[in-house]
């Protein structure tokens, strides 16, 4: 068989340069550049996310949407941005070859955007595309059955060819591109345009699988590439940290007490420390740096006058949270002296926070709040959230018999009459004793 | 019969991992007539008779007791809708962030969590005919305020904690700053000042980076002495 050359100088069975990297965009879940000969692809995933318009989706699986779209300096003519029939044709094909590889029933009712953007244009695009595009999802992390690898094969001058150029495209009598995955054997795509004999077809599709096949190893050789870091060397004990021990580890990160019991020996732990009283000395016997005692002693300050009848709720009570915050509010046992410094500054936020977050949920008794707020909070500490919702609770009750003065008028109907039937039998019992 | 990769070795979707026998198919594992086939890029943990494999790459899939670090996106009457980084959005319940009666005739959920508030928090519930449902009623969980928020690869998350906590120990002693992990792969940092903040967070960058380094906990902790 005598030797065929064409037009660029290949062989009839040879492919074009190509070249792909991955993960080329960092805001996109996932993304590929190839190059196919002149060809310029980028490809980038985001997903599985959020479906909207939420009437898309599908209970059972993913929705997979695909967009093709050429630049306007991708051929040399100018492309009209507005899509092309063309481009959704493309986009339709591809979303469906996608959709044959893509485990989307693992992620019901999200969707998967893939977004095909073509920066140059050289023949056999929509192929190119695939293959972006399956680099994409596997580098997006999306579960697939197999990559996909696109190569075109046609007819120039009666020969079969591979990976058609755009000379060749326009010139040749025959079009056929397909887009395979080598190791379940399947095509995913598949269109013909032009004229085959049954000969030539099968010929042109042996020669686009074999070219596919090769397109394949390079596909996995670039992912390997990007994703092997010596993984002769990370084999390591530390790596192998199995899922449900990250939840213990970040358990054991927050340094709390995890049952009821220890709970409670915790609280006894730490009630001395946050006792008015002795908060000075206490904080002094634990070994702290200067620059905690300065703190300390700044904070303490307004905490030995809390019963000040004067003083508003919000100056006692903050001051309070911040002697016990460290140790409870959440966010974080505290153990190293600077942390601890770091915890007081950002517990006063929180203090400050949770003042506003009670405050609403008092809005329409807000005043009289102040003054019980001052006594109950100031003396004692809020041992966890849980307990300061039950003081809240207990507030709440305590409350409503004594609001007479100034909510009154705040309050609701409902309550108001609550309150005066409260009010009254009060009074009688006074009257009885 | 035969397993055809290597433990530990970098395996891409559709490569076969083994052909024939009766294995136990593992995490991320399809199998495809008589073929065992990963369907992420992964790494291979197969062991005994069963095939796995671990991504490297992907979305956090929630997972019933993880916690979490979200944002509030939306505000309900009685319920707010939190993005987690996942595929689905978290509900967060009021029933679950309160523990006090909450009448949505007089109270405001804004007052409690507004849009735009990093909460952190727990998964109570998720299956897929559902979204996650999520809690702050626990001891630890609740808003944050102050400090950074950066989000890395789930898939790194427990590369950053390190072997029994190693590795985020390191970095709050030598930084001074307070670190909070939530298992959607986004991490709070809040310290004294921007500059421990900066530091801390240049630090969980190097170990994504070089997430599969062998003796990254020493390495890092270098890099951490070298700066002071």
């Amino acid at each position: 068989m005598s030797e065929f050359i064409r037009v660029d100088g290949r062989k009839k069975d040879e492919l074009r340069p190509i070249d792909i990297q991955i993960g080329v965009l960092d805001s996109a879940d996932g993304s590929a550049l190839v190059r196919m000969g002149k060809n310029i692809i980028l490809a980038a995933v985001r997903g599985p996310r959020e479906l909207h318009p939420k009437h898309l989706a599908m209970p059972d699986k993913a929705k997979i949407r695909c967009t093709y779209r050429m630049a306007t300096f991708s051929v040399p003519d100018r492309k009209s941005p507005a899509p092309s029939r063309r481009e959704k044709e493309i986009s339709k094909v591809l979303t469906e070859a996608l959709e044959s590889v893509v485990l989307s029933h693992l992620y019901p009712r999200s969707a998967i955007d893939i977004f095909i953007q073509v920066i140059q244009a050289d023949g056999g695009t929509r192929c190119a595309s695939a293959t972006a595009a399956s680099l994409a999802l596997a580098d997006a992390g999306i579960p697939m059955r197999d990559l996909l690898a696109g190569v075109a094969a046609g007819i120039f001058k009666d020969e079969v060819v591979l990976d058609l150029c755009d000379e060749e495209d326009k010139d040749g009598t025959g079009d056929l591109p397909i887009v395979y995955s080598p190791s379940t054997d399947e095509i995913s795509l598949l269109q013909l345009d032009g004229q085959f004999t049954l000969d030539q077809f099968e010929e042109a599709l042996n020669l686009a699988i074999d070219g596919a096949r090769k397109i394949y190893d390079m596909e996995k050789q670039a992912l390997i590439d990007r994703y092997k870091i010596d993984v002769e060397e990370e084999i390591h004990e530390e790596v192998s940290v199995e899922e449900q021990e990250i939840e213990e580890l970040i358990e054991q990160e927050l340094e709390e007490p995890e049952t009821k019991e220890e709970e409670e020996d915790f609280a006894e732990k730490i009630t001395p420390s946050v006792s008015v009283g002795e908060t000075t000395e206490e904080t002094v016997e634990i070994p702290v740096t200067e620059e905690i005692e300065e703190t300390t002693g700044e904070i303490m300050e307004p905490v030995s006058s809390p019963t000040e009848p004067g003083a508003p709720a919000e100056e006692a009570s903050e001051p309070s949270e911040i002697t016990e915050a460290p140790e409870t509010f959440g966010f974080e046992a505290v153990t190293s002296s600077v942390q601890e410094h770091d915890a007081i500054k950002e517990s006063v936020q929180e203090g400050e926070e949770r003042l506003d977050e009670h405050d609403v949920v008092h809005e329409e008794t807000e005043e009289s709040d102040e003054a019980t707020e001052e006594d109950v909070i100031s003396v004692e500490e809020y041992e966890d959230e849980e307990e300061k919702f039950d003081e809240w609770e207990d507030l709440e009750d305590d409350e409503i018999p004594t609001p007479e003065t100034e909510t009154e008028e705040e309050l609701e109907d409902e309550e108001f009459e609550d309150t005066d039937t409260l009010e009254i039998t009060e009074l009688e019992d006074q009257e009885e004793i | 019969m035969t397993v055809l990769v290597k433990e530990k070795e970098l395996v891409v979707p559709g490569q076969i991992l083994a052909e024939g026998g009766h294995y136990k198919v593992g995490a991320n594992v399809i199998k495809d007539g008589e073929y065992y086939r990963s369907v992420v890029l992964g790494i291979y943990t197969g062991s005994g008779n069963t095939i796995s494999t671990r991504p490297l790459t992907g979305k956090y899939y929630p997972h019933v007791g993880d916690l979490v670090i979200g944002k509030i996106i939306d505000v309900g009457l009685t319920m707010w809708r939190l993005d987690i980084g996942s595929p689905y959005e978290g509900i967060l319940f009021v029933s679950n962030a309160t523990r006090r009666k909450f009448d949505p005739v007089r109270h405001d959920a804004r007052k409690i969590y507004d849009v735009g508030d990093v909460v952190r928090a727990k998964i109570i519930a998720f299956d897929r005919t559902k979204d996650p449902s999520l809690t702050t009623l626990d001891r630890g969980l609740g808003k944050l305020s102050g400090g950074k928020i950066i989000s890395v690869s789930p898939t790194k998350i427990s590369r950053i904690i390190g072997h029994r906590g190693s590795m985020i120990n390191i970095i709050k002693k030598y930084t001074h700053t307070n670190i909070l992990v939530g298992q959607n792969g986004r991490i709070w940092v809040n310290g004294r000042d921007i500059n421990d903040e900066m530091r801390a967070i240049e630090a969980i960058r190097l170990v994504e980076k070089e997430a599969l380094r062998s003796g990254l906990t020493d390495y890092i902790e270098e890099f951490l002495k070298e700066g002071k």
